[in-house]
This record gives C-alpha cells, structure tokens and sequence, in this order.
C-alpha cells in the first residue's frame, strides 16, 4: 500500500500542465490547507471530547454524528456574528492583534516537514525560523491586550509577553540539543538523520542518554510559550476573565482561538520532528518482516507527523484538563531557576557526547 | 497584631507569620491601578464587587463592596407569618437551603416551646448533612476553577447532582425547597429514601478519596494555597469568623458540638481542625481541607441518623405543625452549623400578631467576608482570588 501511495505524489509531482509545476504546487499546499486546517478543526473538537471523557460527559452530540461537525457550526455561527470594536479601544492595534497572532502561529508551519516530499519551504535554517517566528506572536498579543484599553487585557498581555520571553530560551536551548546531534538546522535534514531500519531506535530520543533531558525541557516550555495548562495565566479565566481576548468577540475571537490551536499543533510537530523522527515511522523491520520500509514514505509521513502531533496534543489536553494553574512568581521561578539552569546542562552534556561518542 | 502600613513602602507582598507580618518580595512602586473585580468576574462567585488599588500584581488594597443581591429579606419577614418566612430562607443560602430551613425552625420552635416528634429531628438531621455535603461539594468545585483545575468541579457536580435528586425526592424541589417547617415537615420522606441515600453513602465515599488525589494533593493546588490567606485564630475570633473558617484558624468550634441542638448530641462525629501538617494553620489550603473533611463526617452522620431512625408507622410529618404561630412576647436568638459558618436568627414577638416583629438573621458569609480587605493586602491577582474562594461566599446569604 504503502508503495502505491509513493507512486501517487510522484505522479502528481510530475504533473506539469502547460509547462507549470501544478503538481509540486498542489503537494505543498496540502499540509497548509489541509492539514493545518484540519488539524485544527479536530483538534477543537478533540479538545472537547477529551476534556468530555475526562469529565464524565459526553462533549458535543447534537451537530452531525457525535458532534462530530461542531468546530464548522462554531466557525458559521461565529463568522455571522457583529464585529466589535470598543469604543474605546485603540482600533489599530484592536484589529491587527489577531491577524499578526494568526500569522506568526502559521508561519511557522511553513518550515514543517510533513513527509519527503510535502514541505512549505525547505531552509537550510528551518529549526531557527520556526522558533524565531513564534516571537511574532508576542506582538500580537501585546497589540491586543494594549488596544482593547482594558485592565485585564493590559494584565493578560503583560503576563503573557514575559512568560512567552521567558519560556524561549530553555525552549531553544532544548531544541539545540537536537540541532545539535544532526548537526545541521534543515528540518528536512534533522529527520532524514533519523530514519532507518530499527525505525524508533533511530530518533534522537533513543539516540542518546540524556536527550530525554531537552526532549522534556522543551515540551514543558513549549506548553507555556502556546499558554496552555497549568501555564495558561495569560488567560487565566477565573483571574483575568479572559486575558488578553476579553474584549474580542465574532470571529476575532476565532481568530485568536484557531491560533492557540494552531501553535499548539506546531509546537508538537516540532517536538516530534527534533526527538521523535518527525515523519519517519517508529516501526522497526523485525527480520524479512519489513514493517519499517512498508509504513514509510510521503503518505506515510504524514500520517505518521500528525499522529505524533496529536499525541502530544492529547498529552497538552491531558495536562490542561487535570492540573490547577501556576502563579506569576511561580511560573517564572520554574522558567528562570529550573528550565533554564537544566537547558544548559543538557547541552553542554549533549555537546560532550556528540563530541566524544561517535 | 501588628498593622501594617505599605503606603509610600512600593509593590510590597507579604504574609503572616503568627501575629507578625513579614514582607516577602519588594518591588519598586509604581503608579497605582484602580481594578474594579466584578460584579461580573469569574471567581467572585456572584455579584460581589472589590475595589482593589494595585501596584503591578500586587493588591495594596480592596474593598468589598456588597448589596447587588439584596432582596430585603428582613422586611419580607416582618409581613408574612411565621410559617412563611421558611421558603424566604431557602433563598438565603442557595446552596444550603435545608439547613437554613433547619436554622430558622429550630429558632421558631425555641420562641414556642414546642415538642418535635424524634422522626422528625432525624430526618432533618439527614436532609441537612447531606444538603452539607452538596454544598461543600459546591465550595471545593468551584475553589478548583479559581485556581484553574476544571475537571474537580464537574466530578463534584455529578455527585452533587446524586443528592439534589434525592432531595428533590423528598422535597419536590432541587434548589428551594420549603421542606422543614415550623414543627415539623412538610412531608415524610419516601419509602425507600433511607436505602437510596445509604446507596449513596456507599457511591460517594471513595469519591472523596478521588477528589482528595486529584485536587488536595495535587503539588501545584498546595503551592497555590499553602501559606496564602494566613489569618490567626485570635483575629479570626475578633472578626467573628465561624464554620469552616474559624476551624481552619485551628478553632476547634462547630455548634453542632458547642451548643448542640436537635439530635446532635447522640450522635458520634469530629470535628476536623488542621493539624499544621500539610497545611499552615489558617491558610486557604487549611480552610479547603475542614470542608474536605467535614464530608466525611457528614456521610458518618447520615449513616447513623439512618440506623437510629424510628420507623414511619403512625408517623405524621405535620402532628406538631402549629396551625396558627402566635408566641408569646418575647425574643429569641436561634442558631445552626450551616456549611459556611454560623447561621442565627434573632426574632422578636409582640405576643399579639402571628407575624415576627423583627427577624433579623446574622449570615455567616457576611461576618467572614469582613476580614477580606484585611486578607487582600498586599497580595497577587492570583492570590486574592484563591482568598475570596477559599471563604467560599453565596451572595444571597451576604446581601439578603
């Protein structure tokens, strides 16, 4: 199966109408418009149905079968919805907030490496630019909390521009350690360097002894640069109603919303991209048995991406679903006193066995 | 204790260590905000509004301001009988409303001198114990949300759901339910009520074991909790705290058991005060474990009103009903453990008319939410709504 699926995107990379690279065009869009989209709108959907089954409910029922057309009913009804500017607000920065938000949680996933051959753009800086991006979101945030002219969108903004800083550097740091042992910054390259027959055996994670150190360094920050629980203060609904989005309403909030849901499916990838082998898959070829060499290729890859996505989505969703938040001191203790002083050692303990163990 | 004056002193946090308090953190001063929290923020709980000045994150001062839910309760029950100030009292403590009914019946009937048939006293006893733990169920619930865990207050309002039905049951309603009157009931309880609700005793006891893992000991809810909100016992006293807020102070008093009434003195249950162990005496998280534990003894209670309970032959819920309520001159001041503290009624009778001369009630929330300007000061956003949870108000009973 796995072969005529292979065969397919080359086909459709052939595919060169009037001497146009229609193909190539189509197979790099697909992630964008097709998975982030869809991953997004699933990953609403799942979000409610986890937190439903964690909470000895039933999620949403109503909309299709299992509610399973819910997220589309949100998006229509939010879309009809009047658009609102405080009067007060300064409007500039009220309406761009969301679009720059937007932005910088997509651009990202423009450096994604979805399979071998389903890539946005193939930089040879790719590991760098995704987390560059993400600071773009920082501006947004402020844009919004400072433009509603609201107190608790100020004190949203304010919490979220320092944690959001903050939680880069151990979040880098971690990462590094994986650029590290590929020795090079091309997502592309960081998972071609972790495929192989063994299949799991091949990632970083398993490739080194103290890996798991940065691997669980970057998920817990990477949990607080996309405000997720217990690091979720910057909308802390209970303190600060709604953070930085309370003023938003009709699709702006939606906006803001996708957003959120965006990151938190980049942060995933990138996670399982640096440690967990991004789109190759974790079976190993058990003898003549060659699962590895069936379950690999551009299809293949994205399922395998996204699977792994999800399953740290799910494991965002678990956390936010079971854990009380952090306080402002405490979430930075963690950040600067914790994170950090970790983040080195594990590289520089990467450093010495990328150097010193071949 | 020692006052503390922060004007001029910046963005200062600080904490109680016994009568002292100690500042934890300084920070430059900055020009001060005014945050109005409420009446329509997430964790006041209701429409109660603070006023709060703040430096940065950090509370220098706030100010309750009460009244959006005030409903002259006191007035109403200056023109209607008696009898007819019961279903007013439901609506004093939404959450608790059999034991408001209790609170007031028991006052009504000390003004009449009146003998209440022992079935009666039992089967209040039950409906007020378990109207208790729906309550606290309420309280812990929605403490979680304050502090940002959400699934605890669903697992509570499922089982919360289990006893409003039963009480439902025997009441007709799930909220207000106009069940214990003057000298009586309105009704007896249905046949198979004692087995459903040790059905439900059995249901509910490893749920607090649940609950206890998944909120109480959870790292982040302690280092939340612990430590903030310190209020000694002394302060406690003299602001006249009761209920799980004065035991929480490491005050061993529950009128059930300091001036007992109804049946309480037979039965065997403790009274659960913090022992400093994993809690600081007279923190939020101290105040969280009393109504933690309190469910325990609750379901304790229930099982033994149950056991001890006459049986319903030739009962009639309504033998001692007063027909007409006329006492005789005179006052009296009547009071009952209710989940948040001491609720009392002060009634006066002309000896002439069958309606009070003067009711007045003291509410409990409304006592223990005077100590929040004192709380507040000088601590976190954050810290100040884990504070006003922790006293765990209903603003129908401060505003009445």
């Amino acid at each position: 199966m796995g072969n005529s699926l292979n065969a397919w995107s080359e086909a459709l990379v052939g595919f060169t109408p009037m001497g146009l690279p229609l193909g190539l065009v189509i197979l790099a869009a697909i992630p964008l418009v097709f998975i982030a989209l869809y991953s997004l709108t699933y990953g609403v959907y799942g979000e409610r149905k986890i937190s439903a089954f964690m909470q000895d409910r039933l999620g949403p029922m109503e909309v299709g079968k299992w509610g399973i057309l819910q997220t589309i009913a949100d998006i229509l009804k939010l879309l009809q919805k009047e658009d609102i500017v405080p009067t007060s607000a300064d409007k500039f920065l009220f309406v761009i907030g969301p679009g720059v938000l937007f932005v910088g949680s997509f651009l990202a996933y423009a450096v994604l490496p979805f399979s071998s051959s389903f890539i946005g753009a193939s930089l040879n800086v790719g590991l760098f630019f995704a987390i560059g991006i993400v600071a773009i979101e920082v501006v947004g945030i402020l844009a919004a909390g400072w433009g509603s002219n609201n107190k608790w969108s100020l004190y949203g903004a304010v919490r979220s521009v320092a944690q959001i800083v903050s939680y880069e550097i151990p979040a880098a740091i971690a990462l590094l350690c994986g650029a590290m042992m590929a020795g090079t910054l091309d997502m592309q390259k960081i998972t071609m360097l972790q495929s192989g027959s063994y299949g799991f055996a091949h990632f970083f994670l398993f490739q080194s002894p103290i890996a798991w150190l940065p691997f669980l360094i970057y998920f817990i920050a990477s949990l607080a640069e996309v405000n997720r629980a217990p690091f979720d203060i910057p909308e802390a609904e209970s303190e600060l109603v709604a953070g930085y989005f309370t003023e938003y309403s009709g699709m702006k909030f939606a906006v803001i919303f996708l957003a959120e849901y965006g990151s938190m499916f980049m942060v995933s990838a990138i996670i399982s991209i640096v440690f967990l082998g991004g789109w190759n898959s974790p079976l190993p070829d058990i003898g003549s048995f060659a699962l590895n060499a069936w379950t690999n290729g551009p299809v293949w890859g994205v399922f395998w991406i996204i699977m792994k996505g999800f399953f740290f989505i799910f494991v965002q969703m678990w956390l936010r679903w079971t854990l009380p938040r952090l306080r402002v001191d405490q979430l930075m203790y963690l950040c600067w006193k914790v994170l950090t002083p970790f983040a080195f050692v594990s590289f520089v303990l990467t450093a010495i066995w990328v150097i010193y163990v071949p | 204790m020692q006052e503390l004056d922060i004007a001029g002193m910046g963005s200062t946090r600080v904490t109680r260590k016994g009568n002292n308090v100690v500042v934890l953190e300084k920070d430059l001063q900055t020009e001060q905000m005014v945050l109005a929290m409420g009446p329509q923020h997430p964790s006041t709980h209701g429409v109660l509004k603070l006023e709060c000045l703040t430096d940065g994150e950090v509370v220098t001062h706030a100010e309750p301001y009460l009244g959006y839910l005030h409903r002259c309760f006191e007035k109403c029950c200056e023109n209607v009988d008696y009898q007819a100030v019961v279903p007013y009292t439901d609506r004093l403590d939404y959450l608790a409303g059999m034991n408001s009914e209790f609170a007031y019946a028991i006052t009504v009937e000390k003004l009449l001198d009146i003998e209440i048939p022992r079935r009666v006293e039992f089967i209040r006893v039950i409906v007020a114990e378990l109207n208790r733990i729906a309550s606290h169920l309420v309280a812990i619930g929605t403490y979680g949300i304050d502090l940002g865990a959400f699934t605890p207050f669903l697992f509570c309002f499922r089982d919360r759901e289990i006893i409003l039905s039963l009480l439902e049951w025997a009441s007709g309603a799930r909220m207000l339910y106009n069940y214990i009157w003057v000298g009586g009931l309105a009704y007896d309880v249905p046949a198979d009520f004692s087995k459903r609700v040790m059905e439900f005793v059995t249901y509910f006891r490893p749920k607090t074991v649940e609950l206890y893992k998944l909120l109480t000991e959870n790292e982040i809810f302690v280092k939340r909790t612990r430590g903030i909100g310190i209020m000694p016992a002394d302060v406690a006293i003299n602001y006249g705290w009761s209920g799980p807020m004065l035991r929480g102070s490491g005050v061993k008093w529950d009128l059930r058991r300091n001036d007992p009434y109804s049946i309480y003195p037979e039965l065997d249950f403790e009274v659960p005060v913090p022992d400093g162990k994993v809690s600081d005496i007279g923190d939020c998280l101290s105040r969280h474990l009393v109504r933690a534990l309190e469910m325990d003894e609750s379901l304790k209670i229930i099982e033994q009103c149950i056991q001890k309970m006459p049986s319903s032959e030739g009962f009639n819920a309504r033998s001692a009903v007063p027909k007409r309520v006329r006492p005789k001159a005179g006052e009296v001041y009547g009071r009952a453990e209710n989940p948040r503290g001491e609720l009392g009624f002060y009634i006066q009778s002309d000896g002439k008319s069958t309606k009070p001369l003067r009711c007045k009630s003291r509410s409990s929330c409304f006592v223990n939410l005077s100590a929040m300007k004192d709380l507040s000061k000088g601590q976190l956003i954050p810290d100040l709504v884990a504070i006003i949870g922790s006293i765990d108000i209903v603003l129908g009973e401060i505003d009445r």
